[in-house]
């Protein structure tokens, strides 16, 4: 059972990061990207034993409050084989 | 009177702290490792600046998780003086212990340099030695130290006048051009509503002897001091 758990900006927080990172996007050539937003990504590895839904509350309260800071940013929880 | 200057793993202001304390504020001080639980005794914690857990997640993220921070919790809850200098006010931030969160310089880089800041409010235990409008001059060394938060909080912050520092040009305008790192309404610094918790970017630990080309950040940790003085007088 994994967790993948995905960690991004709210929309109202500036991203400079993903603004330079847009840029370089241009200067590739790639003209038609409106906006990149940066954000993270993690894997838990969660025991066999556990089941799905216990597996998506464990890691909803890992995400709130370890992997994302709830002031500037949301995350979204999805439970795989 | 006893500070404490608390030690993460990756803090690197730490022996700033404790030499303006011992040298400058002439009181006595111990460093703090981030293991110990047990803050009684102590008047004023400094949690100092640096790259606790290397800012690995977030900056401060983990510092929280340190068993100290809950023991800093009850000290700043029993009305007792937490002072947090860069990466302490990302931590102290992360921690809850103040509003709003430091992210990402708008321009990205890194920047160490001497800034100017003024004086928000007078009337905190960190600022009684200076007056409303008052300059100082002293150094900031972040990547993230632009202040975010949301609207309701801004508002807050300012009914409450818990903005204590603003960054702003030599004649003292908070102007786009003095803000270094792009933060919302150019804050340098916060408190608590109760005034005993203070935040603030700009190192006035390396701004503390001539030698290091200003000594502005003296009138902080005099202000501090006196505001230990007159709770034991």
């Amino acid at each position: 059972m994994k967790a993948k758990v995905y960690v991004t900006l709210k929309p109202s927080v500036l991203d400079p990061q993903g603004k330079a990172i847009h840029h370089s996007a241009e200067q590739l050539g790639f003209q038609h990207i409106t906006d990149i937003r940066q954000g993270k990504y993690f894997e838990l590895a969660l025991e066999d034993s556990v089941g799905e839904t216990e597996a998506r509350e464990a890691a909803e309260r890992i995400a709130a409050d370890v992997l994302a800071n709830p002031v500037i940013e949301d995350f979204r929880v999805e439970i795989t084989n | 009177m006893k500070f404490g200057v608390v030690v993460f793993p990756g803090s690197n202001c730490d022996h700033d702290a404790y030499h303006v304390i011992s040298k400058h504020v002439g009181q006595p001080v111990d460093f703090i490792w981030h293991k110990e639980t047990d803050l009684s005794g102590y008047d004023a914690v400094i949690i100092p600046g640096g790259f606790s857990y290397g800012d690995y997640l977030r900056a401060g993220a983990l510092a929280r998780f340190s068993p100290v921070m809950s023991a800093v919790k009850d000290f700043a809850a029993q009305g007792k003086f937490v002072f947090g200098i860069c990466n302490g006010f990302q931590i102290l931030c992360e921690a809850g212990l103040l509003p709003g969160a430091l992210i990402r310089n708008a321009g990205l880089h890194f920047i160490c340099k001497h800034v100017n800041i003024r004086i928000e409010n007078q009337y905190t235990p960190f600022t009684n030695e200076l007056k409303y409008g008052n300059i100082l001059s002293i150094p900031i060394a972040h990547a993230e130290g632009n202040y975010t938060c949301d609207d309701a909080t801004f508002e807050m912050l300012e009914e409450n006048d818990q903005v204590v520092f603003r960054y702003c040009n030599e004649s003292g305008e908070t102007t786009p051009e003095s803000n270094p790192n792009g933060a919302r309404s150019n804050i340098a610094g916060i408190c608590n509503q109760d005034r005993n918790v203070l935040g603030m970017m700009p190192h006035p630990e390396r701004a503390c002897e001539e030698l290091l080309g200003s000594n502005d950040g003296r009138n902080i940790f005099r202000s501090l001091t006196n505001a230990i003085a007159a709770i034991e007088n």
